[in-house]
């Protein structure tokens, strides 16, 4: 079959050489008009504004308190740390995969102890690692259901996962990794912006 | 003589509903032209300032005047006045409802005003409005009669009254500037060519990337057109 | 490499018709070898059928059949999805050339006599696909819910009412409504990117295998299979269609691309034949526009539909106008035993067929122009006269195609 389109022995070398030609300029027309097939379904303009870094007033978020907002459809957590739940962090470190942060899961300007810009102001994404569910924020400590040692974190109800007051994973659990920490920068004292490293953009 | 050509050929296109203009009025031509930049900017200016209280354009998105030559700080500062963002759809300040109760009707969203009524139909409209004691806006429109709009533009173009001519051609209509206004009668114009301008660039923003995307593809066929002709002369040789 | 080839391919043919589908429909399909510019447009029709199909399915991922959201979500596919706008051209452009496309193939029919015996069942077949298609563009031009698509769709909806006693009901299940609305778009919605396209995809594929049992008419209306090589088996007068004819319809394709990409590119609207002005207004339920007229390729049918302006043998004008418009369509179908020329081809056939099909494609022309405009006392008589010539086409043919002086047939293809 397709002996006789197919390049072979007996064609002429012109004629060899029209049915390469040709057929590399069909391949190329094919792949352009594939082109904007393929670009019509990336995140329209409707779905990029909807995306657009959202501005957050900070000044009102009293110590302890977590704050949601939402960016590109996701929960993003604002939580203002205590003094307390500051000095968990040290303290659970041997429970936790990876205490240091090494995946990256955060912007470098993130990736310290307290996973944040600010020590006291924790931004992450409300979003659980292993199958997108979103944690409970649990900052009871020592519950009947999490055990004596617990000193205020993240759970998982779809799974179980276990994260610190810093959204880090706890060993043993489905969670692979870190929760993210998205993109972000204050503004002022009091305006964060989420989902932008730069003031330009908002 | 060309006028009368020009008066012909629109009656004749007048019944196919090509463009619906509500009465026979010879249109002026409109000075187009969507690459120029300048023009679009000024007409963009004039627009948000002017129609965007009542009138929508509510499939456009501000960000998207990159096109013309705004980068976003500009659109910010000069585009846009209801605090709304970037990425945000050019809606009217107005509410529906508020627009039927002052106007009797909703006003159209103008995103594609200019593809229904085409760019001559705009620039005249916009340019044959006249006092008329008879309406209740107080105002009429030589091309669509009792419009529901007022003068919007009185102030930069002034106060037209209608004159009818009565020959044995029949009624001729023109308008007299009566009360001058802030601009001259060429600036004025000028004014409304920029903002019909506008207004078919906001009909199709893209429409300038698609001739240019369809020169490239053109020059494409043709490549390909003389190589497939080769391929079948080369073929059809073992026929004749 | 070509070794493991050639054995994945016999691994295939044990197991599915591959090579000998191939065969029988492309590298041993013995079509005429003096098959003019006329017959461009089935390959054509073809083509422009996976350009609906295609650019049908992107466009299905934004458009939203809802009276309250259709017209922003085709504006939304225009300026917000990254190359929406060339998408959404592609197809209001294939609609219109899909009828230029279909509209040549029927008449390179009419004029070689490719609805003769043996081809009738093709020919009819042919013209349900071209019912369907008709139906298709009904009900896609319905979607963007402008001006146009609405009160369009109004009118055609209105002419089901015309029947008797059971027309209002007809017309109230056809939309689901008292009155054309959300309930009807949406079902019209669903017969055109579900029901309608399914069944041409079949009809097409039907038509293609009716075609090869019989084979293909030429221009010169004479059957190749009558005249073949004694040792071969093979048609005198036949050549492979592949690779001769596939290398000629690349040609034929790539200047089909480069008009069809013209409008695309540089006159999408086509002067308002092609996306009709009054379609970017969106659709009032309270307010006709001044003028309607449907796209240009219903035109010559509804310049029949208003032709007729007088009650008649105790049928009213309206219910005529509608009988012969459904029948300046289906009358096509009654052509393969209309005709009784000893010839098929025009090539062969005298004076009398012509001029009558002269006559024919001057009314199709006239109606067509007639039907954009508004009806005056003038262009209505003239539409009454070019109808009547229209039909006088088909209702005469029996007549003058028997009497007509033919010129005989050759035994072998001209070139």
């Amino acid at each position: 079959m397709a002996d006789s389109f197919s390049i072979n022995e007996e064609m002429s070398g012109r004629r060899k050489f029209l049915v390469a030609a040709t057929s590399v300029a069909g391949g190329i027309a094919g792949a352009a008009i594939a082109t904007p097939f393929l670009l019509s379904m990336m995140p329209s303009e409707r779905a990029k504004a909807a995306g657009a870094p959202v501005e957050v007033d900070i000044s009102k978020l009293e110590p302890g308190m977590l704050l949601m907002v939402e960016w590109r459809g996701k929960v993003v957590w604002i939580l203002n740390r205590t003094p307390e739940m500051l000095e968990s962090l040290a303290k659970v470190e041997d429970q936790l995969a990876d205490a240091n942060s090494e995946k990256k899961q955060q912007p470098d300007y993130a990736k310290n102890r307290t996973r944040s810009i600010k020590p006291e102001f924790l931004v992450v994404e409300g979003v659980c690692t292993h199958l997108g569910c979103s944690p409970v924020f649990r900052k009871d400590i020592a519950p009947a259901d999490l055990g004596s040692d617990w000193l205020g974190g993240f759970f998982c109800p779809c799974h179980g996962s276990k994260f610190d007051l810093a959204g880090r994973v706890y060993k043993h659990v489905p969670a692979p990794t870190n929760l993210v920490v998205p993109p972000h920068v204050y503004l002022s004292d009091s305006q964060l912006l989420i989902g932008s490293e730069s003031e330009g953009s908002a | 003589m060309k006028k009368i050509t020009i008066a012909l050929l629109i009656l004749c296109m007048a019944p196919l509903g090509v463009l619906a203009g509500e009465s026979g009025m010879p249109l002026d031509r409109a000075p187009i032209d969507t690459t120029d930049n300048a023009s679009l900017k000024r007409g963009a200016e004039s627009f948000v300032n002017y129609c965007l209280t009542c009138h929508g354009a509510s499939y456009m998105r501000y960000n998207r005047h990159r096109d013309i030559g705004y980068t976003n700080e500009e659109i910010l500062n000069k585009l846009i006045f209801t605090g709304q963002k970037v990425g945000d759809l050019m809606q009217s300040a107005m509410r529906k409802k508020e627009g039927e109760e002052w106007f009797g009707v909703v006003p159209p969203d103008l995103s594609v005003i200019a593809r229904a009524r085409g760019a001559d139909w705009l620039y005249t409209y916009l340019r044959a409005f006249y006092r008329d004691d008879a309406t209740h806006t107080g105002w009429n429109n030589l091309v669509f009669d009792r419009v529901a709009m007022p003068h919007v533009l009185y102030q930069l173009q002034g106060e037209q009254r209608l004159a009818v001519k009565t020959s044995d051609k029949g009624e001729q209509k023109s308008l007299t500037l009566e009360k001058a206004g802030q601009l001259s009668a060429t600036e004025y114009d000028k004014f409304v060519g920029d903002l019909v301008n506008y207004l078919v660039y906001l009909g199709e923003p893209h429409a300038n990337a698609r001739k240019q995307l369809g020169i490239e593809v053109m020059i494409f066929l043709l490549g390909m057109l003389v190589l497939s002709y080769a391929l079948k002369k080369e073929y059809w040789k073992d026929i004749h | 490499m070509s070794n493991i080839l050639n054995s994945m391919l016999a691994w295939v043919d044990k197991r599915f018709p591959l090579s000998s589908n191939w065969k029988a429909h492309l590298s041993e399909y013995y079509a005429p070898k003096n098959f003019n510019f006329w017959y461009f447009f089935g390959s054509l029709a073809l083509l422009v059928l996976v350009n609906q199909l295609l650019t049908g399915i992107f466009l299905t991922m934004n458009y939203k059949p809802d009276a309250s959201q259709a017209f922003a979500s085709v504006e939304y596919i225009m300026r917000d999805v990254d190359y929406g706008w060339l998408i959404r051209y592609m197809h209001s452009t294939g609609a219109s050339m899909f009828f230029v496309v279909v509209y040549l193939h029927m008449f390179r029919g009419m004029m070689y006599g490719s609805y003769r015996k043996p081809r009738e069942l093709l020919w009819l077949i042919g013209m349900v696909i071209f019912f369907v298609l008709m139906s298709l563009a009904f009900t896609g031009y319905i979607l963007p819910w402008g001006q146009m698509s609405y009160w369009g769709a109004q009118v055609i909806v209105s002419m089901f009412g015309a029947i008797p006693s059971i027309g209002e009901t007809l017309q109230q299940w056809l939309l689901g409504d008292f009155t054309l609305s959300d309930a009807a778009l949406n079902r019209f919605f669903a017969y055109h990117v579900v029901t309608l396209p399914l069944v041409l995809l079949v009809l097409v594929f039907v038509h293609i295998l009716a075609l090869h049992e019989t084979g293909s008419n030429n221009p010169d209306g004479i059957e190749i299979k009558e005249n073949k090589n004694p040792e071969t088996g093979i048609p005198v007068d036949g050549i492979p269609f592949h690779p001769y004819y596939s290398v000629k319809d690349i040609v034929g394709v790539v200047v089909f691309l480069i008009v069809f990409c013209g409008i695309i590119f540089f006159a999408p609207e086509m002067g308002g034949y092609f996306l009709e002005y009054n379609n970017f207004i969106p659709a009032n339920t309270l307010q006709t526009p001044d003028h309607i007229a449907p796209v240009w390729y219903f035109t010559p049918y509804y310049s029949m539909l208003r032709a007729v302006t007088v009650n008649f043998l105790g049928v009213d004008a309206k219910l005529w106008g509608v009988i012969l418009m459904a029948g300046s369509v289906v009358v096509f179908c009654f052509l393969p035993w209309l005709d009784r020329s000893p010839v098929k081809s025009i090539r062969y056939k005298g004076p009398y067929f012509k001029i009558a099909l002269t006559l024919f494609v001057i009314s199709f022309f006239v109606l067509g122009w007639l039907g954009t405009k508004s009806p005056t006392p003038l262009y209505t008589l003239l539409a009454q006269i070019f109808t009547v010539i229209y039909f006088a086409f088909f209702v005469l043919m029996p007549w003058y195609s028997k009497i007509d002086k033919t010129k005989p047939e050759p035994k072998r293809l001209k070139e």
